[in-house]
Parts: structure tokens; sequence; C-alpha cells
């Protein structure tokens, strides 16, 4: 996968990163937490120029880099690019870009298991690339486009991931599916002919407690196929 | 995929899409967690930070202050019940104990168990409510193992628990004691060459399902209560709840969501009740969902075990005697799945002389519930790898062993009738005969290990109705929950019988007031029960369109035929074409209204499911890490009506049994608190840890059932511990006795017994 590995503790090694008490081997204390905790100004001032997903791309400069912005602890209002259209949400700062999506604009599909970036089930993409919306601030997902497994595709035109999951029967319970399939979207669009090793590589952070990896794996190589096949 | 199958059925055997697809991959499905409702608030629950306290005072009037906080409730909130097996519904239980669970009475008994909730308008409020409850706590010492809950003089959890044998006066934390006896085990002994004799330790663990308990509950002035919730049960819910909200039964409509897993975990309540509660204090719905650590900390887990078995044999390697002792975490209150485990350690082989003693003990640990095929699978891991050293002994190929010493038609259960046709031997042919077992496994610490294991199946209740819609397409009306490819095995049934397309058949799942009652999605019997009942109704709707039929022609019914979705005179020739069920459909007012089917069985005859697993490994013995190379299972499903979801099944008990065996564990640290409260560190397989996992389906058809079906659910969970237990001594020569076989505990085995050779070597120098 040549653009962005998907490296399943990606989210955690970028808060760790940027974890103020990381360095010296002070509490680890994770940015997230303290800020979800704190919703305090300070602290998201200080921290916004950070942009999670973003980090190790060459992105562009973070709107908002350096700014002293005063935001919480009460609710605050800002804009979200999602599936396309352009969304007005008023929430906490505190409020995870998983929590807005699900508790505030109704997009449910993004599932919260573990709400540690430690099972995939809320993935969706920031650019295009798979993030863990648990742990990523709603805010810091401003000025990126988000997209959803509601956006990846409808039932009258899904996408050929979606297809291939229906017809290989890649979901027993369908709880980690959309998770797994936002994963594997955005790797296959990176990769478009993927070994099946890359393909476990782009899941090795979506647990499945029903056990349907191989049938995942099969149909992930048999969207890639479709796809390539329509190209 | 074909588009027929064998054995004369049309649609069975087959493949078709699932009808839940579609709305699953596109996000769409609706699991409890996704429902809202204007004005709801958010509930949250107060957990105890210690194992085992007494609960002095709770004071919560500053919380109640906090702005956006709607009500608190505790255990004063609702009704005493009877400390006494009482019937709830369709089962006997505990209310009292159960009741104890949802919220603290008196007493907290483990890290976690529940003291108070709070609705408010953000969850976050709510959990900024919790930390201005204050409760005060006496502390008082954790009991985490079942060695020290039995020994005299241990701390008691339940001052009220006693047990038959040591009277009404004495004071226990052993809740029950069973013993299971054929024959006279010390003659048995008497005659074997070899006797194997070991004692195994099981750790706490799981069901893991991803998809954490959720509940909304919205109490309607009325008096009737709705529930939204993601559970395996939805009869069991309402009745469960109503008894511990002291509300009657018909009051609560319970709407059983999407579910993200189960597997036994989610056939009791935990937030239900909770939510109804808070719902009727506020006057608003109330959302409650746990948090991963809630789920790992309070809900589920299946027992961690003590077992010691002795097996003996003769030379030739006829099984002679068993002699087994369990003992089972049943977590705070009693119920732990012993029982079962008691009657599934030895039942796959014909053993003359048996002696089984089984202990449900209390501990300080959560209330264990069910999950996949409770209790068997640490049984399996003491019966089957004492096996496997035997078949060594004996010198005897193990699954030869298993042959020759197999249960079959006629042999005796541990307890009960003698088994009626089973098809355990044949999951041990599969093995054989497969591609797997015959290829060859070669390099430095790599090892084959095989194991069987058995699971009796329930049957139990359940309830459908089959409508043919005017445009002659059909619904099918179940109550059980679709877990894994229920709707589409339902479907398939329906359109098998009616003879219509499967996509002319959509399955919906009702909720309680919707479909007479059914039982939970669980012990493998919704595809044998439901399926029973779905069957039924169809039954029941030919019945009625060779009436209706009839009467379009003016003949009787038993002169009109039905084949194939078509209706046609019995004599044929003359005026009268062959109807389809579209063209009588289009006619039905004419000939006395809507064709409604329906049954309701409570199916008996149930078939017990037998699987055998084979699994290779390769063993790092510098740092106890074990991969799994290969795997393959086979089982017996009678019928296997959709195959795929068959196999879905095969494979994922099997990943959870091999997850069980390698990795997942609970750690409690010396205070009792668990500590690893997260999937980082509840490690569940992920897709680098698993193999494909090979199937071999078994078709050994059930005696009695229409269609021959054996539920297929929990068996697959048996054998894999136990088989990577032999995999793994056949690859490095150490054998495990612990679960789970983690790097650590294999890495001291093999240090240990490196350091024995070592020491042996130098003996001898
Ligand atoms: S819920 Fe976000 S990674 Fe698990
Ligand atoms: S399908 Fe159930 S967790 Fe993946």
């Amino acid at each position: 996968m040549s653009r962005r590995p998907r490296d399943p503790h990606h989210n955690e090694k970028i808060a760790a990163e940027f974890d103020p008490a990381a360095d010296d081997g002070g509490p680890k204390l994770s940015r997230r937490s303290f800020l979800k905790g704190a919703g305090a100004a300070a602290a998201v001032a200080g921290l916004l120029g950070v942009q999670p997903a973003a980090a190790d791309d060459a992105a562009p400069e973070p709107p908002l880099a350096g700014a002293a912005e005063r935001l919480g602890p009460g609710p605050a209002t800002f804009k979200l690019r999602i599936n396309g259209a352009t969304r007005t949400v008023t929430a906490e700062p505190r409020v995870t870009l998983l929590g807005v999506l699900r508790d505030h604009l109704g997009l449910t599909g993004a599932k919260l298991v573990c709400d540690r970036g430690a099972c995939g089930a809320c993935t969706v993409h920031l650019d295009g690339a798979p993030v863990t919306s648990c742990m990523m601030l709603a805010i810091d997902a401003r000025g990126h486009e988000i997209t959803t497994i509601e956006g990846l595709g409808a039932p009258d035109r899904m996408h050929a991931l979606q297809d291939a999951f229906v017809a290989k029967d890649a979901l027993q319970c369908g709880f980690c599916t959309p998770g797994m399939t936002m994963a594997l979207s955005a790797a296959l669009e990176a990769n478009p002919n993927p070994s099946p090793a890359e393909i476990k590589h782009a899941i090795a952070g979506n647990i499945c407690r029903c056990g349907t990896y191989p049938h995942v794996i099969e149909a992930a190589l048999a969207a890639a196929q479709a796809a390539r096949g329509q190209a | 995929m074909a588009a027929s199958s064998s054995n004369g059925f049309r649609v069975i055997g087959t493949r078709p899409i699932r009808h839940d697809g579609v709305d699953k991959v596109t996000g769409r499905a609706k699991y409890g967690a996704d429902y809202a409702f204007p004005g709801m608030l958010h509930g949250k629950v107060l957990r105890s930070p210690h194992p085992h306290a007494n609960i002095k005072s709770i004071k919560i009037d500053k919380a109640l202050a906090l702005p956006g906080v709607k009500a608190i409730v505790t255990s004063a909130d609702l009704p005493a019940l009877p400390d006494k097996m009482e019937a709830a519904g369709e089962q006997a239980i505990n209310l009292n104990h159960l009741s104890m669970n949802i919220l603290a009475r008196g007493k907290a008994l483990y890290d976690g168990h529940p003291i108070a909730a709070v609705a408010a308008t953000s969850p976050h409020i709510a959990d900024e409510a919790l930390r201005l409850i204050e409760v005060e706590y006496e502390l008082l010492p954790p009991v985490m193992t079942v060695e020290d809950a039995m020994k005299p003089g241990a701390t008691i959890l339940l001052p009220s628990l006693r047990n038959k044998e040591d009277g009404p006066d004495k004071e226990t934390n052993v809740a029950a004691h069973l013993q299971f006896k054929r024959g006279d085990v010390a003659e048995g002994f008497k005659q074997a060459d070899y006797v194997i004799e070991r004692e195994f330790k099981t750790a706490m663990v799981h069901q893991g399902y991803i998809e954490p308990h959720n509940a909304v509950g919205i109490y309607n002035a009325d008096g009737h209560a709705t529930i939204y919730c993601s559970t395996q049960g939805s009869f069991v819910v309402r009745a469960l709840s109503a008894a511990v909200l002291g509300i009657a039964e018909g009051k609560i409509k319970v709407v059983p969501a999407e579910i993200g897993g189960g597997f036994g975990g989610k056939t009791t309540i935990y937030l239900e009740p909770l939510s109804v509660l808070l719902s009727q204090k506020t006057g608003h719905p109330v959302k409650l969902t746990m948090t991963r650590a809630e789920v790992l900390r309070a809900t589920g887990p299946t027992s961690g075990s003590t077992i010691r078995c002795k097996m003996g044999a003769t030379k030739d390697g006829k099984l002679v005697a068993a002699q087994c002792w369990l003992a089972y975490e049943a977590g705070a209150f009693p119920g732990s799945p012993v029982g079962a485990g008691a009657m599934t350690i030895v039942a796959p082989y014909n053993i003359p002389n048996i002696l089984v003693d089984a202990y449900d003990v209390v501990v300080n640990r959560p209330k264990t519930a069910a999950y996949r095929a409770p209790g068997a699978s640490n049984a399996a891991m003491a019966s089957e790898t004492v096996l496997d050293e035997l078949a060594e002994k004996c010198g005897i190929d193990p699954l030869e062993m298993r042959l020759m010493n197999g249960s079959e038609e006629g042999t005796p259960q541990t307890v009960g009738p003698p088994f009626k046709r089973i098809g355990f031997k044949e999951t041990v042919e599969a093995i054989k005969n497969s591609p797997h077992y015959k290829s060859k496994l070669t390099g430095a610490n790599r090892g084959r290990g095989v194991a069987s294991g058995f699971w009796f199946n329930v049957g139990l209740q359940s309830s459908a109705t089959v409508n043919i819609h005017t445009d002659g397409t059909v619904s099918v009306v179940i109550g059980s929950v679709d877990i894994g490819g229920t709707r589409a095995a339902q479907a398939m049934i329906a359109a098998e019988v009616l003879g219509v397309d499967i996509n002319d058949v959509r399955p919906t799942i009702a909720d309680t007031d919707s479909i007479g009652h059914t039982d939970v999605t669980g012990g493998s019997r919704t595809c044998f029960a439901t399926g029973w009942a779905v069957y039924e109704a169809a039954q029941d709707c030919v019945r009625q369109l060779k009436e209706r039929a009839a009467k379009l022609w003016e003949k009787k019914p038993d002169e009109v035929v039905f084949e194939n979705g078509m209706l046609s005179p019995a004599q044929p020739g003359g005026e009268l074409k062959p109807m389809s069920i579209k063209q009588i459909a289009s006619r039905l007012a004419r000939t006395g209204g809507p064709i409604v089917g329906r049954a309701t069985v409570n199916a008996r005859g149930v078939g017990p499911a037998f699987a055998t697993v084979c699994v290779d490994v390769e063993v790092d013995p510098d740092t106890g890490k074990t991969q799994i190379l290969r795997a393959t299972i086979a089982q017996d499903a009678g019928k296997a009506i959709h195959p795929s979801y068959v196999e879905g099944q095969m494979q994922g008990g099997m990943a959870q049994g091999l997850g069980w065996g390698l990795n997942e564990e609970y750690f409690y640290d010396d205070r009792g608190i668990l500590r690893n409260t997260g999937l980082l560190d509840y490690r569940m397989p992920t897709c680098l840890d698993l193999p494909a996992i090979e199937t071999a389906i078994v078709e050994v058809p059930t005696p009695g059932h229409p269609l021959g079906i054996r539920g297929v659910g929990e068996v697959s969970i048996v054998p894999p511990p136990a088989a990577l237990a032999n995999a793994i001594y056949h690859a490095v020569g150490v054998r495990m006795t612990e679960l789970p076989m983690s790097p650590p505990r294999l890495l001291k085995a093999i240090l240990k017994k490196r350091a024995a050779g070592e020491a042996q070597a130098a003996a001898a120098d």
C-alpha cells in the first residue's frame, strides 16, 4: 500500500507523538483523553495546529495553525465537510468526530466499540485516508474532507467493496463491517492491486469477533478485481 | 455456487445472498445504540471500584444538583425480590441475585458492580454526575479463585447462600455440588494399563462481542414501556426486566435491534431495566450504552476453572475409566456452566466407568453469562489433552483412538437416555480424510494436534407466521433475532416448502407484541426450532392454498396437489390449468380472504452436535509465541440449510476457541481489580493471528426433525484449545495444562523442560 500503510496503532502513535508528557517518561496522559476530559480552551488552542491524520503526509498547512482560538468548555459551532456536504455542528470541543457523526448528525454507520483506537469499527476517511474517528476530536476534522460509510455508496450505487461484501458473505453480525469496508476502500484506492498479505495489513487494526476475516479478504480481492475490470 | 443442492432440495443447501446484507454494508442497519428519539436523555452507570465491599451509604444530592442531571436511581428504587429460584417468564432464576446484579444492594461483589445510574441531557454530563455521587464503602477481602473460595473459613460473598450438602446452617461460597456416575471407577482403573491424571487451570474469558450492551427505554404514562436493545432474546429481556422492575410482563414491549454479536453473552439483562426506570423517573426516553471497559468489567465472561481429569486405558487403547473434578467460577452470583462442563467432559466417548464431581463457586468476579457451548471448552481442554497422552502411551493415532472409543447411536450419555443417531465418528473420519490431515507437516518446532468436542444443543419454543401477500410474495415473521444468517435460513425453509423464489420471501424479526413467545437465539436452537416452526407455518399455508384452489375448482382439498409452487388438480387432464402461488394470491379475496400460516413449537428430540478439529502450529522456543499455521474443523450439521452460514459458525467458533487457547484472559491484580479493560490488553485474534479456517460439513440428519437439522452455533468452540495444546506438545514437547497458552506461560514451560533436560544430562555426565 503505497500511500499510507494502515497501521493499527497509527492514531495512538500520533497521539503519543504530540503528548506533552510522553517524552519525559511522565504519566502517559494521552492527548485525546486530556482534551476529552478537560475540554479546555488553552489545550485546544495549543494543539489545534496538529492534524493527526495528516501528520505523516505532506499535508497542506493546517488551517488554524498557531491561531489563539478559544473554544469551549461550552458548545462551539463549527463546520465539517462530510460526504461532500458542509454540515454545521454545535458541540462541545471535547466531542470526538465519532460522537459528532453518531450523536449529532445521525450518521450511525461508524460504530463505537472501544473508543480507544483499538478495533477499527469507527473508521472513516479523512481526505481519503482511514482514521479511527473515536481518536479524533471533531474540531480537529475541520477543513478536511470526511467520508463515512453512508457516503461511500448507497443501496442503488454501492461501492465495489460493498457489493463484494454482500456477494462473498463477508459479514456475520455486521458490526465490524462499516469499519472494515472503510479501511479497505482506502487501501484499494491507494493500491488497486493488493496481495492478500497487503489486504491483511490494511485490516490488521479491525477486529471481527465473528471471525469473518477470510471472507473479508476474499471480498477485497474480488472488489479490487471488479474495479480493475471496470477501469 | 450451484443453483440447486443435492438430496432433493431446491433451495435448502444453496447459498443465496442474505436479506440484510445491503443494510449492513451501507451502514443503514440499526443496532441498539443507533436508536435516538426526540427528547432522549443519556444514562450512565456508577460502578464499584472495589471487588468486595459493604456499601454503607450512597449520597446523590450533589450529583442531582448538577445542571442537566434529570434522575439518579439506586437499588432502593427497585423492589426487593425473593431470594430463591422463581419463574421469570420461561426460566427459573433467583430474582434477588438478578436484581442485585442490576444494582448492588448492600454489597458490591466485583470490580465494576453497578451502584447507581444517572440520566442527564448528555453522556458527558451523566459522566460528570457519576463523579459527584458519594459512596461510602467498607472494604472486605476479595475472594478471587475457586480454591480460595472453597477453603474452610473463606470470606463469604453471599451470607444467605447455602448448598444441599452442607445443610441450612452453613455459610458457603459453593452454590452447588453435582455428581454424575456410571459403573465403578475404582474397578475401571484396575483394568487400565495406562492411567493419566492432570490438573488444569483455565482463565476467565469474555465472549468479546464487539457491540457494547445498549438499551433505550421509553416509559409511557399509561404504564406501558418499550425497550429497544440488542439482545439474543427479546422475550427474555421482557420477562427479566419485568421481574426486576416489578411490572407485569405484558406491559413491556421489547423491540430487538440488529445485534453486533452475542455468543451467549446477550441472553440476560444489564441496562434494560435501568433504561425503563430512568425513563419512568424523567418522562423522557433514556439511552444507556456501555463502554468497552464496562463490558469487560461487568458483563459476560465465562468461567475460569480448575479441573482435574484422570483417565485410564488398556494397552490396546480401550478407555475403561474416567474420573473428573471440576470447579468453575460462577462470578458474584451462582450459575456457572459447571454442570454442562461435567456432562460434556467425556461425552464423545463410550467409557464404562465414570465419576464426575462438579462445583459451582461464587467469587468476586462478574456474574458469568453463557458463552458458546458454555462450560464445554474448559472441560474439553482437560479430557482431550489427557486422551492425547493416553493415545501416545498406547502408540495409537489420536484419531484412531477417538474412533475406537467414540460415542455412537446407543452409547449411554453421561446423563439421560442413550444417544440417538449422532455424527461424532463421521467428524473424526472427515478430519482423517481432510487434505489438511493428509498433508505432511515438516519443520522444527512445528506440531499438529487434534481434538473433539460435544455440545447438547437445545430445542425450546419458537413461533412463526408466514403470510402470502396479494402479489404472491411471502413474508416470514419470527421472534428469533438474526445473529449470523437467521433471516436467510428461515426464508430458505419457507421458500423450499412453498416452492417460491428465495427473493420473493421477506423475513422479518418481530417485537415481543407482534409474534408468539420465542426463546433466545442461543443453544444452537434457532435453525432447529424456529426453522421447525417456519417449516410448519409454511405447511399451514400449503394446506390453505389447497383449500382455496379446491374452492375455485369446485373440488375437495384432497383432490388438489401442491408441488414446486404449483397447485394442480390431482386428476390431470380436463379444463383446469395448474396455478402458481402468484396466480392464486391475487384471487384470495374471492376464496375467503388472506392466507396466514402459523405454527408454534416446543421442539423436542434435539440432535446433539459434535466437532473434530485439526491444528498445525509453529512455536518460537525463544519467546513462547505460537503461530497457527493451518486449521480445519469438521462438524455435524444434520442438514446444512445455508452452507455458508454453517461454515461461518464453524469458523467463528473455532476462531474464538483459538483466541481462548492462546491469548485471552482476565487479569485481576491482588486487590481484585481487573487490569485489562480495553481491547489492546484483552487481545482477541486479528486477521494476522488466524489462518483461513478450512471446513468440512458432515450431515447426519437429526431423527425426528422434518429437515434433519442440528444446531451448529456452538460446538465449534469446544475442541480448539485442546487441539492447540496437543499441537504445541507435538511441536516442542511440553504438555500445557493452563489456558491461555500465552507466550509467557509457554516460555516458562519450555524453559522448565530445558532445565530439566540439562539437569538430567549433567547427572548422566
Ligand atoms: S471505536 Fe474507534 S477504534 Fe474502536
Ligand atoms: S461480523 Fe461480527 S464482528 Fe465482524
